[in-house]
């Protein structure tokens, strides 16, 4: 059994295409969506976790490629300077997955590694730089 | 009616038997207590904010060599810093941006390396004068090195601010942070009920003169700030609905601590400085109590579209904002701080101590902020 996050790009002509689906009945993957932004003729984005057998996993982004749909796995980590972190609340106004959030009654910083798709967003965002993708270990 | 001044409050303060709460805590006694009970009670609410402040800076005196130079240029670090003043001052600003590195350093860097006690690369030119013969001069300071070093903060602690959201379908780079498309999230920036100017909405004890904590040490409010608004919207219970009061901080950035002062880079958009800020307000009289127990679910604000394509405007609570999500158009929009709570209550908690022991003194303004003003002039384009 293998998860792994993927990032996919639909150009405008793919938003309708219902590679979820295929993805499941031919593949036999489970697909749990963390992030959508599709709209009709528009390019769309979505950021998919994948578990299943890693033949059937790679055998899918094969054909994901084939249909000229652009994936990026996220292979990386993300870690978080604590010690020198302010918690103004900065990198979390662009965190799709809330894997960064700010919440009552403390309001400090919590990093959920669990939930961070990676995506890099909350790098550039933060105002301290405290921020930085690392590359995962290896069975990370 | 008065029933204390600030001089019995500080004989207290000097006898050790002040009663000092944070502005978080005057809520619960005046809930508890009513007002008039609370004013007897406390004597002094502690106030905080950590946020970025752009408009923050600060003088450097060098020193002479020799031979002399009468500075007409000056860089730190090769971020430019302002020399049209005398021989070997000049003001090394947050948001100049490095001449090497751009937006990844900038004054604001300058500065904290400074308090760190960095040496800073110090290049200066001149035209050269007879009495000031020196045309160059590359060299490093530091903080023990440097004759006075002050910092001196045009705008510091805006009295509320509006919050930020983006109508149009591309992501952009603001002071505010990085504003998502389609209203895609709302930044915010005020500590709210622990702010200092919305605990004295009214200006009624912090003015020209007042000692403050800034950066770590003491400082004094110099003048009201830049863009000093009292004639905002207000709310009946006093506090503006929007940008209002300002303050012009001082303080001697030779004893600040990077604990309470950090550069920071918004991207796309430039640095800019975090300062520590907590000011002591004194609870003369009943008035005061009620003002300084002030809350979030009280404390009201506009979002507004940063984008500058509609006029978009939804009035706000601080509470709401905090909840993590407002609603905008029937939808749940996800809400960040920019200014953060964990250090403002740091602050207003090591305000609070030192108070309490006797190491921090309340001042009377040498003169109140103007409470009532004409609102702020345009930059019009005229002819020249």
């Amino acid at each position: 059994m293998k998860k792994e996050k993927v990032s996919l790009t639909f150009p405008p002509s793919k938003v309708t295409f219902p590679l979820m689906t295929l993805l499941v009945r031919n593949f036999g993957l489970e697909v749990n969506i963390l992030h959508a932004d599709i709209h009709l003729n528009k390019t769309g984005k979505l950021i998919v976790e994948l578990s299943g057998e890693e033949e059937n996993i790679d055998n899918a982004l094969q054909f994901i490629k084939e249909q000229d749909i652009a994936y990026h796995l996220f292979n990386g980590m993300l870690t978080w300077q604590e010690n020198e972190c302010v918690h103004c609340g900065a990198c979390t106004s662009v965190c799709p997955s809330r894997a960064l959030s700010i919440t009552a009654p403390d309001f400090y910083l919590r990093f959920n590694k669990e939930e961070c798709l990676v995506c890099g967003l909350c790098i550039k965002a933060c105002p301290l730089k405290l921020l930085h993708l690392a590359h995962r270990e290896n069975g990370a | 009616m008065s029933v204390k001044t600030i001089d019995e409050i500080n004989e207290k303060i000097s006898e050790g038997k002040a009663v000092v709460v944070t502005a978080e805590e005057m809520i619960d006694i005046v809930e508890e207590n009513g007002p008039k009970k609370a004013a007897q009670m406390v004597d002094v609410v502690t106030t905080g904010t950590f946020s970025p402040m752009c408009s923050s800076g600060a003088f450097i005196n060098f020193g002479h060599s020799s031979p002399p130079i009468r500075m007409t240029r000056v860089w730190l670090n090769d971020v430019m810093a302002y020399a049209g003043i005398a021989a070997v001052d000049a003001y090394i600003g947050a948001t100049e941006l490095s001449e090497s590195q751009g937006m990844a350093y900038g004054g604001a860097h300058v500065i904290e390396d400074f308090i760190a006690g960095k040496d800073i690369r110090l290049r200066a030119e001149s035209y050269g004068t007879d009495c000031y013969p020196r045309k160059s001069i590359t060299t490093t300071i530091n903080k023990d090195n440097v004759n006075q070093a002050f910092m001196f903060n045009p705008r510091n602690c805006y009295q509320n601010y509006a919050a930020a959201t983006n109508s149009t379908d591309r992501t952009i780079y603001t002071y505010m942070g990085t504003l998502l498309p389609n209203f895609g999230n709302v930044t915010y920036c005020t500590s709210g009920q622990l702010s200092p100017l919305l605990n004295d909405p009214e200006y009624r004890t912090i003015g020209i003169g007042t000692r403050v904590f800034i950066g770590g040490t003491q400082g004094y409010v110099a003048f009201q700030g830049t863009q000093h608004d009292p004639g905002q919207e207000r709310m009946p219970n006093g506090t503006p609905v929007g940008p209002a009061g300002t303050l012009a901080l001082i303080g001697d950035m030779k004893k600040m601590s990077t604990r309470f002062v950090r550069a920071a880079v918004y991207e796309k958009y430039g640095t800019t400085l975090f300062v520590g800020v907590g000011i002591p307000i004194p609870v003369l009289d009943e008035d005061m109590a009620v003002k300084t127990a002030v809350s979030d679910k009280d404390i009201y604000t506009k979002i507004v579209d940063k984008s500058g394509k509609t006029s978009f405007s939804q009035t706000v609570t601080y509470q709401e904002l905090r909840s993590g999500f407002v609603t905008i158009n029937n939808k749940k929009v996800p809400t960040a701080p920019l200014s953060s709570m964990v250090k403002a209550r740091e602050i207003a908690l090591l305000l609070k101590t030192r108070i309490q022991k006797g190491e921090f003194l309340l001042t009377r303004p040498a003169e109140l902020l103007p409470r009532e003003a004409n609102r702020l002039n345009k930059l019009d384009i005229r002819g020249v």
